[in-house]
């Protein structure tokens, strides 16, 4: 596993604590796992996913992601209908490790409301949990 | 010793059954048809499995070749914490061969079933005996098993108390079939820490007692090898919420003739026959876990009960309380012999030897490999100790590839990972019948690997090298399983 | 003792390493109310040599064969074992090896599990299979449980023809949950009665054994239609996978869940256990699927090799969002089934399921001719039901033959109805001697 000196985080994202960013793309969103959370995980083997035209709160259990010696749970970091959902990750999992930011995205959600996007944490602040936690 | 215990040596490739044989093979004696062939309606009968045919040598040369790629007890020693690897003694199997044994049919009318039935009977007192609870019963098949047969019974006995608990105390140390035996029940795990001793405080199970929680399952000793001194206490404050104590037994070994576990408050427990009672663990499994009742949950067991009256045994179903049927017929008989053979053999001094040996060990153990990797625990350990990787992350050296490395050196890897309180947790339990010499050579191999680590790490990636294969591309067999051929 | 190899010396040595004096000083954190103040009460221990001739008294009393003619199936079958895998199990490489989570140096039993996987599949027409349950009846809650999983609904429809202790290990362990059982009546041919199953609603799964426990071969074929028809799973059990050596497979009938005893495979009947339970089921499945599963991958030089996978759904790591509880299994009884299955071979397998057949058809006969009332039409396997008073019974069990299960205790709408099995260990002259002692 990496140092967090050697994970990449990009600006502009909204970060949560649990791991997972969110990028605004207009009227949705799009939400999947930082490059800390994927480089814990080791390699991913599977991701499960919500259906599109689910409907969640924040806090509830959107999908899991899997890799050979460990299961993490994934939570709504934001409430909203599930509008899309990425269905490369079904044949190739790893897109998930090689880039969570972009072609690794997990889940696209109209948001039910945009201010639960102001108790998320911009990079710096995300950046600093993390060290504080190691 | 000076000369290395893992070595090379030829073995074989062998292909998978069906990339062997030839069609019209045979390697089975059909019995001699000495009756007519009788009318068969031609719509029920399908094609017959697409299986090879082999001949006897093909069979014989091919599961022989495939032995020899495995790691045994038999080749050497098992430090696995938690699974207690120890000598399977001969004479066990032999007896479990019996013609009157192998060949018994479970539903023979019990008078013709007498031997069975008197060797279960006993067994289930020994093991009340060993334990110090009352009652006991042989059925569930495995030590999950015998856990759900726990848990059922904790639920069964609170609904006959008209109480409907929703939850049960866990320990972060459990093993993982504890919360998966529980959620079987309906029942959400509560998690409590250890304290900094590594063992559980009666203030932190008295915090999330109540009148929901159905109880507590703890594992004494625990799973980083400490016995859990504050037992009664927590039991206490269990009891006085109206909850049950249910014991992990998988850790016997460190107790038995020494510790009395319905004196420490314990309500129920199941025991690993696998393990404790040296019964093989044959690639994974069968094994047999037993559950075990103080009196009071004696009605609940499951059923046939094995009862003796006038000295004939009989079933009773008479138990309007069981749980009900865990097991098809009464469990696995087969590797009850081998506990019953293996209790009588020992007798209660031995047993109790066996225990105080396997502890010898552990902290012998302990003391001489604490310089060389890190303890989180230095306290006296009972059969089991736990190390991490602690003091070699500096050389991005991991738990696993020490442990990989030290199949080079003629050892199975100890159990690693687990439990999870310990971060690259290593824990080794030697058993009683590993001897000085062996034990003396698992410290030198560590001692060994710990020094690799310093001067080329790089080396213990690659481990193991003298093993049949390299290490395996796990993510692929998830990302793309193969199952079959 | 012989397997306590510590020497007084390695003892003294050991603990002054520890600083210690004696070997209880290792126990003195354990608090002296824990402390047993008595020896256990157990026998004293017994020599090899007076062991061996006190345990060979205590299997002496049971009743086996040769000495005894034993006609009972019901779930527990004789059937030869070819000597070769006796002897292929003795090898302690198989015997006193652990679960293969260090898949370099246990190959061995990983090709053999992978192998087994794969001719259980073969055998039960399924996609995929995983490495043993602990018997058929846990197999058979197990399946009950995946299918409440993967369809969400919690009601289960098992026919009355399943083993009847099968029925009881389900109860128990959907004894805590909300699930409902609703049992399918058995017609008057001794088959599931299958016409109420597109009036149940809410169905999660149905379960059928075939061949049933009166013998019978159920269609499974309509059965399954009707199951999918109300989107629930078709479970198909069974305790004699012989048959399948014969039979249209469960999967080639439209089984999404395979699941039953292999006993019969190459393992002796041992007073019913260590058994074995076989589970099969759909690749879309597999992520539910209970039990270890062996999978082929490749190592860092690119040679082939085999490893547990999916591990994710283990009790392990999942904990308890398992998909079962099961850590333990069969191993060992998976690798003497598989073994059966290699040494009999495909050929072999029909020839022998043909003779078991066969074999009970004959007995069948020959008591119709006879004059007995065989209640059930066929078309059976191995096992068949026929009515004859019960002093018949006794009678011929002081002859030592022991003429069928009793099934009263399980039906009691069936006195005087017997439960015969007859299989390719059992001689024309037992089964014309049979015939003979139940006319008399």
């Amino acid at each position: 596993m990496k140092e967090i000196d050697e994970l990449k985080f990009l600006e502009g994202l909204h970060y949560a604590e649990d791991h997972e960013w969110i990028k605004v793309e207009g009227d949705t969103v799009k939400i999947g796992i930082s490059d800390y959370a994927q480089d814990q995980l080791g390699d991913i083997v599977f991701v499960e996913l919500p259906n599109v035209g689910d409907t969640l709160q924040k806090g509830d259990e959107f999908g899991t992601v899997e890799s050979v010696k460990a299961v993490s749970e994934l939570y709504m970091p934001v409430s909203g209908e599930i509008t899309g959902v990425n269905s490369d990750l079904e044949d190739s999992p790893d897109l998930v490790n090689t880039q969570p930011y972009d072609d690794g995205w997990m889940i696209e959600v109209k948001l039910a409301e945009t201010g639960e996007l102001d108790a998320m944490m911009p990079k710096d602040d995300y950046l600093n949990m993390l060290k504080e936690m190691g | 010793m000076t000369s290395e215990l893992g070595t090379t040596g030829l073995i074989m490739n062998e292909p998978l059954l069906w990339e062997k044989g030839k069609k019209g093979r045979s390697g089975y004696s059909l019995p001699r048809r000495d009756v007519p062939e009788a009318e068969l309606n031609a719509d029920i009968c399908g094609d017959g499995p697409d299986f090879p045919d082999l001949s006897e040598v093909d069979v014989v040369r091919h599961y022989t070749r495939l032995s020899q790629w495995n790691f045994g007890v038999d080749t050497g020693m098992y430090p696995l914490g938690s699974c207690t690897m120890k000598y399977n003694p001969k004479i066990n199997e032999v007896m479990a061969q019996l013609d009157g044994f192998s060949g018994a049919h479970p539903l023979l009318p019990e008078s013709l079933a007498q031997g069975a039935l008197h060797l279960m009977h006993d067994l289930e007192r020994y093991l009340a005996e060993i334990t110090g609870m009352d009652a006991v019963s042989v059925q569930p098949a495995a030590g999950a098993h015998g856990e759900l047969a726990g848990m059922l019974i904790i639920h069964a006995y609170h609904k006959k108390k008209s109480q409907h608990r929703s939850k049960i105390i866990v320990p972060d140390t459990a093993h993982g079939t504890n919360p998966a035996s529980a959620a079987l029940c309906g029942y959400r795990p509560v998690s409590v820490k250890s304290n900094e001793q590594g063992i559980l405080s009666p203030d932190q199970v008295a915090a999330v007692m109540d009148e929901d929680t159905a109880g507590i399952m703890i594992t004494n000793p625990n799973t980083l090898g400490l016995f859990e001194e504050n037992i009664q206490k927590i039991a206490d404050i269990v009891h006085s919420k109206g909850g049950l104590v249910y014991c992990d037994g998988a850790n016997m070994n460190a107790l038995m003739g020494i510790v009395h576990l319905g004196k420490a408050g314990v309500d129920v427990m199941h025991l690993n026959l696998h393990k404790t009672f040296a019964t093989p663990h044959g690639g994974g499994g069968p094994g047999s876990g037993p559950i075990c009742v103080r009196k009071q949950l004696e009605p609940f067991l499951p059923v046939p009960r094995i009862v003796k009256n006038n000295g004939q045994y009989h079933l009773s179903e008479d138990a309007p309380d069981t749980i009900g049927k865990l097991h098809s017929f009464f469990g696995n008989f087969g590797v009850m012999i081998k506990a019953y053979s293996y209790i009588r053999s020992m007798g209660p001094g031995g047993l109790k030897k066996a225990s105080q040996l396997a502890v010898l060990n552990a902290n012998y153990i302990k003391e001489r490999l604490k310089d060389d990797l890190h303890l989180p625990y230095d306290r006296v350990c009972m059969h089991e100790c736990v190390f991490s990787d602690k003091h070699q992350r500096g050389q991005k050296v991991t738990t696993l590839d020490m442990v990989k490395r030290l199949m080079d050196y003629g050892f199975h890897p100890p159990t690693i990972y687990f439990p999870l309180v310990v971060s690259g947790a290593i824990m080794i339990e030697p058993c009683e019948t590993e001897s000085r010499e062996e034990i003396d050579q698992l410290i030198e191999a560590f001692k060994s690997i710990v020094a690799e680590c310093k001067l080329d790490p790089e080396a213990l990636k690659n481990a193991p090298t003298r093993c049949k294969v390299k290490r395996l591309d796990e993510t692929a067999a998830a990302r793309n399983p193969c199952l079959t051929g | 003792m012989r397997y306590l190899p510590h020497t007084p010396e390695d003892i003294s040595q050991m603990l002054a390493v520890l600083g210690l004096d004696r070997l209880d000083d290792l126990f003195a954190t354990i608090p002296e109310s824990c402390r047993r103040t008595e020896e256990m009460d157990l026998p004293e221990p017994a020599t090899e040599w007076d062991l061996s001739e006190q345990m060979g008294a205590i299997a002496g009393t049971v009743a086996v064969c040769p000495e005894y003619k034993l006609f009972l199936g019901a779930g527990s079958y004789d059937h030869h074992i070819p000597s070769s895998i006796s002897y292929l199990l003795g090898r302690s490489e198989f015997v006193t090896s652990y679960t293969p989570y260090q898949p370099e140096m246990s190959q061995g039993t990983l090709q053999a599990i992978f192998e087994y996987q794969t001719l259980v599949s073969r055998l039960l027409g399924m996609e995929m299979a995983n490495a043993s349950i602990y018997d058929g009846a846990t197999a058979l809650a197990e399946a009950v449980l995946m299918s409440v999983r993967i369809t969400r609904k919690n009601r289960i429809a098992i026919s009355s023809a399943v083993h009847p202790l099968y029925r009881r290990v389900v109860e128990t362990y959907l004894g805590p949950t909300d699930y409902e059982i609703v049992e399918l009546p058995v017609t008057e041919s001794g088959t599931t009665d299958v016409s109420s199953l597109d009036r149940i609603d809410g169905l999660a799964g149905v379960a059928i054994q075939s061949p049933n426990f009166f013998g019978c071969i159920e269609d499974l074929e309509t059965a399954a239609g009707l199951t999918h028809k109300g989107g629930a799973l078709f479970i198909t059990a069974f305790t004699e996978p012989m048959a399948y050596g014969l039979l249209k497979s469960p999967g080639s009938q439209g089984a999404d869940i395979a699941c039953g005893e292999g006993q019969s495979l190459g393992i002796p009947r041992s007073f019913g256990g260590p058994g074995l339970g076989l589970f099969a089921g759909k690749l879309k499945y597999v992520r539910n699927m209970p039990g270890r599963l062996v999978g082929e991958t490749v190592d860092l030089d690119g040679k082939r090799g085999f490893v547990l996978t999916l591990s994710t759904r283990e009790q392990h790591i999942r904990r308890e969002k398992a998909t079962s509880n099961i850590c333990t299994n069969n191993s060992l009884c998976a690798l003497a089934a598989a073994m059966y299955m290699a040494s009999v071979g495909g050929s072999g397998l029909r020839d022998l399921a043909r003779l078991n057949y066969d074999k009970s058809e004959y007995l069948k006969s020959s008591l119709k001719a006879a004059g007995f009332d065989i209640p059930f039409a066929g078309p059976h396997f191995n096992e068949f039901v026929v009515k004859y008073p019960a002093e018949t019974y006794q009678r011929l069990r002081e002859k030592k033959i022991i003429a069928g299960l009793p099934l009263e205790p399980y039906y009691p709408e069936l006195p005087a109805h017997f439960l015969l099995c007859a299989t390719e260990t059992t001689r024309k002259e037992e089964i014309d001697n049979l015939v003979k002692e139940l006319s008399s």
